[in-house]
């Protein structure tokens, strides 16, 4: 029996995948073949999607951009020595862009399948659980603080420090809560990491439940991705199933169980303490720190609130030890980062790898440039509210700290790129304008300084504003960005300018003002 | 408020909001709200009155909630419910042009919704009533940008005549449904 491998994950289903597994299923038959098809999860090659895979002797080889109208011909090349296809891509773990990459926390995603506890723990699963329910959980705190691990989300707040803080309050029940509310555009990792390897997450909040004593976790998933909170509720059940989840995880007399609650389409409820809110049934209102909610989180008890990544790369933190993770990453920023290249790129996809990498060296050695194959001008890092950099940037090393240097920010991982035909002064009103749709409403600077911004973008475009005009609102903006960094609450508002102020700065010609008058006083 | 949703309203109310319905951990007005939705196409405003007595909240908590989230929706979907990526990845790929091409397409202006007058009564959000057309800021399909969502469907790359043989198809299995979802419920 051969394996034929057809991947169960959103990218690769919203461009057919069902359609081809039907396919081979129906060929197959005709042929009388035996083959069993695995709905494995994707490889993250996402201009490749939907990537066929035929199990070898070598190999699995791999076959790009199937429609079901190719699969006739690929069982024949697989199985009948037919004619080699233009869509063959070898064998796919050769693939250099896959071959090139770190993967820890994605180490099994594209590999196996999802749901199946045989491949989980054939790949490594529940070594990292069994070592911490051996260990003490202050000590297991300081592991992961020695790890270095730091908040994927964005923050990039120590993991290892947020855990001691809940593991030392006193409290009759505690939580862990996954931030699984991935609301930034180009950014998909924490979705493929439910999607293909849920088991992961789910081992990873069981760790932390046990370190910190919490017997209760929620996984806050958005709901844009049906698919991830299908694939995780059907994990959780199977996990539950196996004794990894109930009364005693793994035996151990420890309880922790699982659930999944699904948000309801509303970005600020990324932000930690509005998702603890709307998990609580109410509007997604931010609140005050502090309390951190380390301290007072879900219903007012201690929670380790965690990204999905964060919790994902726990496992493999416990299963190989601080110093295996520590060892990749440079400075304060250790591990790897899954980065996500999306927008106008011509290979898009997932790219794990430790920190330190380039732009430049992401965009073109994997991402082979845009798609369009026009020259890119713009790249946003870390989300709607990272900020636009222009090519003179493109060499600064991913890392935290060497990012926040220049008023960057890594953020969750996302890459986004624009060629040379984007208006950033568009994307710079739309940032504005998407914090006006989205603002939860608590504080004024978010609240009323978004819709200010989009007037004062749109009155420094009209066409009939004459050069002083413009100047005057390049003044205004300034000032309002200004107040809105340092007078909201959270990052919704407190960063709503980064996209804006860069576009400003480094594509002033877009909003039709002068260099000159554009720059900055305060920096000049 | 439409009068045939005021009987089946304390019905959902009834069967979302009972004590079994919400033991599960992490069951609040939020899951309640979904829970109504996923039957219902939509939360009825009969719901409001008797799903706060039900939780012992203030009406104008449970209308708070509701009207918070993008997700929840006071008026019955049209038959077809097209979500268009507008955010940054996808109009790096021309979401806005797309966007544009489906208003002419199918003759409904995006998120006419949302700015329907609230007693419903005046409304036509959906243009024909056949399709609505709403934003969406995100479907985490950024490397194939730019994608959307045709009732439930993810469809990425979309390119104009890619949008046009969804709609048809979404379109053709609708009318083989018979009505829309939430007119066969409170018929």
């Amino acid at each position: 029996m051969t394996r034929i491998f057809i991947p169960n994950e959103s990218t690769a289903l919203a461009l057919g995948a069902d359609d081809v597994a039907a396919a081979i299923v129906a060929e197959a038959a005709q042929r009388g073949l035996d083959i069993e098809i695995v709905r494995n999860g994707s490889r993250g090659m996402f201009w490749l999607e939907p990537l066929l895979e035929v199990e070898s002797e070598d190999g699995r080889v791999g076959y790009s951009n199937v429609a079901p109208s190719d699969v006739g011909s690929i069982l024949d090349a697989a199985f009948a020595s037919g004619a080699p296809l233009s869509n063959c891509v070898g064998l796919v773990e050769e693939i250099p862009y896959l071959k090139q990459q770190q993967r820890l926390t994605f180490e099994r995603i594209g590999i196996t399948d999802p749901l199946s506890i045989d491949d989980y723990l054939l790949h490594g699963g529940l070594v990292g659980l069994r070592n911490a329910l051996a260990t003490e959980g202050a000590v297991a705190c300081e592991q992961l603080i020695e790890s270095g691990l730091r908040g994927r989300g964005g923050a990039a707040f120590p993991a290892g420090i947020k855990w001691r803080t809940v593991l030392q309050a006193q409290a009759d029940q505690k939580y862990i809560v996954c931030n699984a509310d991935e609301g930034d555009s180009g950014t998909f990792s924490d979705r493929l990491s439910m999607e293909c390897d849920p088991f992961g997450l789910i081992e990873g909040m069981i760790i932390a439940g046990v370190v910190v004593g919490a017997t209760q976790g929620f996984v806050y998933v958005r709901s844009e991705y049906p698919h991830a909170i299908d694939m995780l509720n059907a994990a959780i059940e199977r996990a539950r199933s196996a004794g990894w989840l109930g009364e005693s995880v793994l035996g151990s007399g420890r309880a922790f169980d699982l659930y999944v609650v699904k948000g309801a389409g509303a970005y600020v409820c990324g932000e930690e303490t509005a998702l603890l809110e709307s998990l609580e049934g109410k509007r997604g209102v931010i609140r005050a720190k502090p309390p951190l909610p380390a301290l007072k989180g879900l219903y007012g008890k201690p929670t380790v609130i965690n990204n999905v990544i964060t919790l994902a790369s726990v496992p493999i933190i416990f299963a190989r030890g601080a110093q295996f993770y520590r060892d990749f990453g440079m400075g304060r920023s250790r591990g790897t980062l899954p980065f996500q290249l999306a927008g106008n790129i011509k290979h898009g996809g997932l790219v794990e790898l430790a920190f330190g990498v380039t732009l430049r060296q992401l965009m073109v050695d994997f991402g082979g440039g845009t798609a369009s194959g026009r020259p890119a001008r713009a790249v946003q890092v870390g989300g709607p509210l990272g900020t636009y950099l222009p090519e003179s940037q493109w060499d600064l090393p991913l890392d935290y700290e060497a990012y926040a240097a220049v008023g960057a920010v890594v953020g969750h991982g996302g890459i986004v790129v624009h060629d040379d035909t984007a208006n950033l002064a568009d994307l710079a009103r739309y940032a504005m304008e998407f914090c006006v749709i989205e603002s939860c409403g608590k504080c004024t600077p978010c609240r009323i300084g978004s819709t200010r911004g989009v007037e004062v973008i749109d009155k420094m475009r009209a066409p009939a504003s004459t050069g002083e005009v413009r100047e005057r609102q390049v003044i205004l903006l300034r000032e309002l960005c200004d107040t809105m960094v340092n007078g909201s609450l959270c990052a919704m508002g407190g960063m709503t300018p980064y996209p804006v102020i860069s576009a400003l700065n480094y594509f002033p010609e877009d909003f039709g003002v002068a260099l000159e008058a554009a720059h900055d006083p305060a920096t000049a | 408020m439409t009068p045939h949703a005021i009987a089946p309203a304390a019905e959902l109310v009834a069967r979302h909001a009972s004590a079994e319905a919400r033991a599960t951990p992490g069951s609040s007005l939020l899951t309640v709200l979904h829970a109504i939705q996923d039957d219902a196409g939509y939360i009825p405003d009969g719901v409001v009155a008797p799903l706060a007595k039900a939780m012992n909240l203030s009406r104008a908590e449970v209308h708070g909630v509701i009207t918070f989230y993008h997700h929840f929706r006071t008026t019955p979907p049209p038959q077809v419910t097209v979500q268009v990526c507008r955010a940054e990845s996808c109009r790096s790929m021309g979401s806005e042009a797309l966007v544009a091409h489906i208003e002419q397409r199918t003759g409904c202006h995006v998120d006419a919704h949302r700015h329907a007058p609230a007693d419903g009564a005046t409304a036509a959000p959906h243009g024909s009533g056949a399709v609505g057309v709403e934003s969406v800021y995100c479907l985490g399909l950024c490397a194939v940008s730019p994608a959307m969502m045709i009732n439930g469907k993810l469809v990425a790359r979309v390119t104009p005549a890619k949008f046009d043989a969804a709609l048809d198809s979404a379109l053709s299995a609708a009318s083989q449904d018979g009505q829309p979802r939430a007119a066969k419920e409170f018929a």
